[in-house]
């Protein structure tokens, strides 16, 4: 019961998660304080120049006064790149980003010999990172000291010889021998070209702008879509080492078709949807938790907010639950993307309809009324039919000035689900004991189940319990909540769950114990009975202890099922296990020392005996060979004899068999040969004797 | 009856020590070798029952050693001896070859078994 009930709530789930439309939050206060925490200065410096850039660029987007104050060390830092001859133009590039926020005292001759420098980078370049850089940094220095000698005189060629880089689907290549082309390139590119055309000594031919726009529109013909009305563009290549992902991607293609759009007379059709897409991307991350990824979110909205394109407004649902109970109103914001004012407007639901069924509207065409002070659209009265439930509310923002519709884009229609809630009504609620086969009523007892119960009742296996209770919203009509159990807990802390089923209102529950008595485990005693009514959309959700019921259940047969161990807390299987001990053998008992030295002596008296008996018999040496070659083979036999001897205390001490025997072979080849040698000469001698 | 019993007995040890004097000196070092042998024997086994029969394998080593010595003995005095006509054309250093070989293996066993 328990299961089909999960699968239940799971298909709920599942069905309200595919209804629900996503809602993309402005940049608010959170992001503020996220900034704060991710952009953290160690002992008032940031790790890199870049870091620093990226910190202050933040902050400036953000509006954040309190921020950190680095500008000593940084500014330091950076004159020392400036003024150094070995910096690369990347190096240069980094330092005057951070100046163009910074505005550090930097001397006027040494902002000279980086012109120079950077003009010579510039004509020298041959890819498109040493063009961005050295012409970025031009720019830069541009912006910064307005000096009218900072200017290229061959623009339309460097313009041409990154143009030459373009490939025909609107991705560019880094270098002229690198094949693989990049989207990331790309907005690198348009950067670049955007600032060719700021620092040109004179007008770069339209025709060349024309055909860079031609090349934009069709590198958002490569853009991809996420299900929620999110669009991004991804690198293709998968080889590209030090930009990669998404949102980095995104980010590069935005800051460069903001800066071209702004440098490039004329308009750019690109589709409103899909800059609404990008913008709806970025808010989609949320708040990222990486500082690199924090910056390219912000800096990219920042770019959406002022393009000359089109500025995205975003429709937002501060809360999606509103309570009927208490007469809420449905509120609606229109914001941009850094959360800032949207020109005047009027917000129109265009209907309403609940997830259940989706052909019948609740609501159709009204317009949203708008509070000043709190600049926001609301639903002022909300018709009587719509009851508790979760609804799909369809917007529609349409702008008041007709000018703004070329420079803002609303997107069509947002989709937006809400949540009506209510305190849902529970009445006649009861809980009686019925006999079996009559079904007669025993007891009855009325329930109150918002308040307090302890409702005490005694059956017996030939009975019945019954609970009954109905549920009506607000508006009247039948209520069918997410959960309806019925729990019974006895005392040995066994449970039972049962799902409360239901007919039009009234929800009902009958438990036959006489068909119970196997799941219950034949337990007789006190149960407590808890009472679950839970639902999304009801305010007035319950977990209520109802009472007990004292149960007098037939004693258990031999082979009824045993109540399932309950489980352990499961805290405990996280702590420390009992410490194992190790039994060993107990020594065997060994006798005293002294005994078995005693007894050690006492072998030695047979020796002692057998060589006094040798004395006693008058035993001689007589025999041995006297010649000196038998009596070499006779020592060196005994010798032999010896050896071996030897060998085996050997091998009892330390040597292991197969040394043994290896040595073992060698000794015994030797003592036969010996051996044979004496032996045959002992007999010889003896046999010689015999016959003299 | 219980004298003439006694000496019926003194006059048996008397036959016998008589007759054993008659042996070979070189059948009397083994006699000897073989007492000696037993005796190591006993010694280990009375140790044993004292004590226990803790390392077991140590015990029978020890015990089937001398035990093992003294059978091989005995083997070599039959072969040795000139009276059993059995054996008469065994040369006797061919029978102490065959004791010491067989005292070799016996001990390899008994080296590796004790342990």
């Amino acid at each position: 019961m328990a299961r089909s009930l999960a699968g239940f709530l799971v298909l709920v789930l599942a069905i309200s998660i595919c209804e629900a439309a996503s809602i993309f939050q402005p940049i608010s206060d959170s992001h503020r304080s996220a900034a704060l925490v991710l952009f953290k200065p160690v002992d008032g410096s940031f790790a890199s120049l870049e870091e620093t850039y990226e910190a202050l660029r933040t902050f400036e987007i953000l509006g954040i006064i309190k921020k950190p104050d680095v500008s000593t060390a940084a500014c330091g830092t950076m004159s020392k790149v400036l003024s150094s001859s070995s910096s690369t133009p990347k190096d240069l590039f980094v330092a005057l980003r951070v100046n163009s926020i910074l505005k550090c005292k930097i001397n006027a001759e040494v902002f000279e010999g980086i012109i120079s420098r950077l003009q010579a980078a510039v004509s020298g370049a041959s890819s498109l990172l040493d063009f961005y850089y050295s012409i970025g940094s031009l720019g830069l220095i541009k912006d910064r000291t307005s000096n009218t000698d900072v200017h290229l005189s061959d623009a339309e060629g460097i313009f041409r010889s990154i143009k030459a880089l373009s490939q025909s689907d609107g991705r560019w290549r880094y270098s002229s021998n690198n094949p693989e082309s990049s989207t990331f390139a790309a907005g690198i590119a348009l950067e670049a070209l955007a600032r060719i055309v700021s620092l040109a000594s004179s007008e770069v031919d339209q025709s060349m702008i024309g055909t860079v726009k031609n090349d934009i529109l069709k590198l958002f013909d490569s853009i991809e879509k996420y299900d929620d009305g999110a669009f991004y563009f991804d690198e293709k290549v998968v080889n590209v080492p030090e930009h990669s992902g998404p949102l980095s991607t995104s980010s590069s293609v935005v800051r460069g078709l903001t800066a071209f759009t702004t440098v490039a007379s004329g308009s750019l059709n690109l589709p409103g949807d899909k800059i609404l897409g990008l913008a709806k991307f970025f808010l989609g991350i949320g708040i990222p938790g990486d500082a690199k990824d924090f910056f390219n979110q912000i800096d990219s909205l920042a770019c959406l907010e002022s393009n000359r394109v089109s500025i995205p407004l975003i429709l937002s649902v501060p809360s999606t639950v509103v309570s009927l109970a208490k007469k809420e109103n449905l509120m609606v914001k229109v914001n941009t993307v850094l959360g800032s004012k949207a020109p005047p407007l009027t917000v129109k639901l265009v209907r309403a309809y609940s997830t259940s069924s989706k052909d019948t509207s609740i609501i159709e065409n009204k317009e949203l009324s708008f509070d000043t002070e709190r600049v926001v659209y609301f639903l002022d009265a909300l018709p009587d039919s719509v009851d508790v439930g979760s609804y799909i509310f369809v917007f529609k923002v349409v702008l008041h000035d007709f000018e703004h519709k070329d420079v803002y884009i609303t997107g069509t229609l947002t989709h937006v689900q809400i949540f009506m809630t209510g305190l849902i009504k529970i009445g006649n609620a009861e809980i009686a004991v019925l006999d079996n086969d009559l079904g007669s009523i025993e007891t009855q007892r009325k329930l109150d189940l918002a308040g307090e119960n302890a409702v005490s009742l005694p059956a017996n296996h030939l009975q019945k319990l019954r609970l009954s209770f109905q549920l009506t919203t607000p508006r009247g009509s039948a209520f069918k909540p997410h959960q309806a159990f019925l729990k019974l807990r006895h005392e040995t802390k066994v449970e039972h769950i049962f799902l409360v089923g239901n007919s039009g209102k009234k929800f009902e529950i009958t438990l036959d114990f006489l068909g119970l008595v196997e799941k219950l485990f034949y337990l007789s005693g006190k149960y407590d009975i808890q009472l679950t009514v839970g639902d999304v959309v009801m305010e007035n959700s319950l977990l209520s202890d109802i009472g007990y019921v004292e149960l007098d259940l037939p004693e258990a047969p031999e082979k009824a099922p045993r109540p399932p161990p309950q489980a352990v807390d499961p805290y405990s299987r996280y702590g420390p296990k009992a410490e194992i001990s190790h039994i060993f053998r107990a020594p065997e008992k060994r006798p005293p020392k002294e005994l078995s030295l005693t007894f050690l002596g006492l072998i030695l008296f047979p020796f002692i005996g057998f060589l006094i008996g040798l004395l006693r018999l008058g035993v001689n040496l007589k025999n041995f060979p006297t010649s000196s070659v038998p009596a070499t083979f006779a020592i060196l036999f005994h010798v032999g004899i010896a050896a071996v001897l030897l060998l085996y205390v050997l091998f009892w001490l330390k040597l292991d068999l197969f040394t043994t025997l290896k040595t073992l072979s060698f000794l015994g080849v030797f003592l036969m040969f010996v051996g044979h040698r004496i032996l045959s000469h002992l007999a010889s001698a003896s046999s010689k004797l015999k016959s003299a | 009856m219980a004298r003439s019993t006694s000496r019926d007995a003194e006059a048996l040890f008397h036959s016998l020590r008589s007759a054993y004097v008659a042996t070979p000196s070189s059948l009397k070092i083994i006699d000897l070798y073989v007492g000696f042998a037993v005796f190591t024997a006993v010694i280990q086994v009375v140790y044993m029952a004292v004590v226990g029969s803790f390392p077991f394998n140590s015990f029978l080593s020890g015990v089937l050693s001398c035990v093992g010595t003294a059978v091989l003995a005995v083997c070599l005095r039959i072969q040795v001896n000139k009276e059993n006509k059995e054996f008469k054309d065994l040369p006797p250093e061919r029978a102490f070859a065959d004791f010491v070989l067989c005292n070799l293996v016996l001990h390899l066993v008994i080296m590796n078994f004790l342990g």
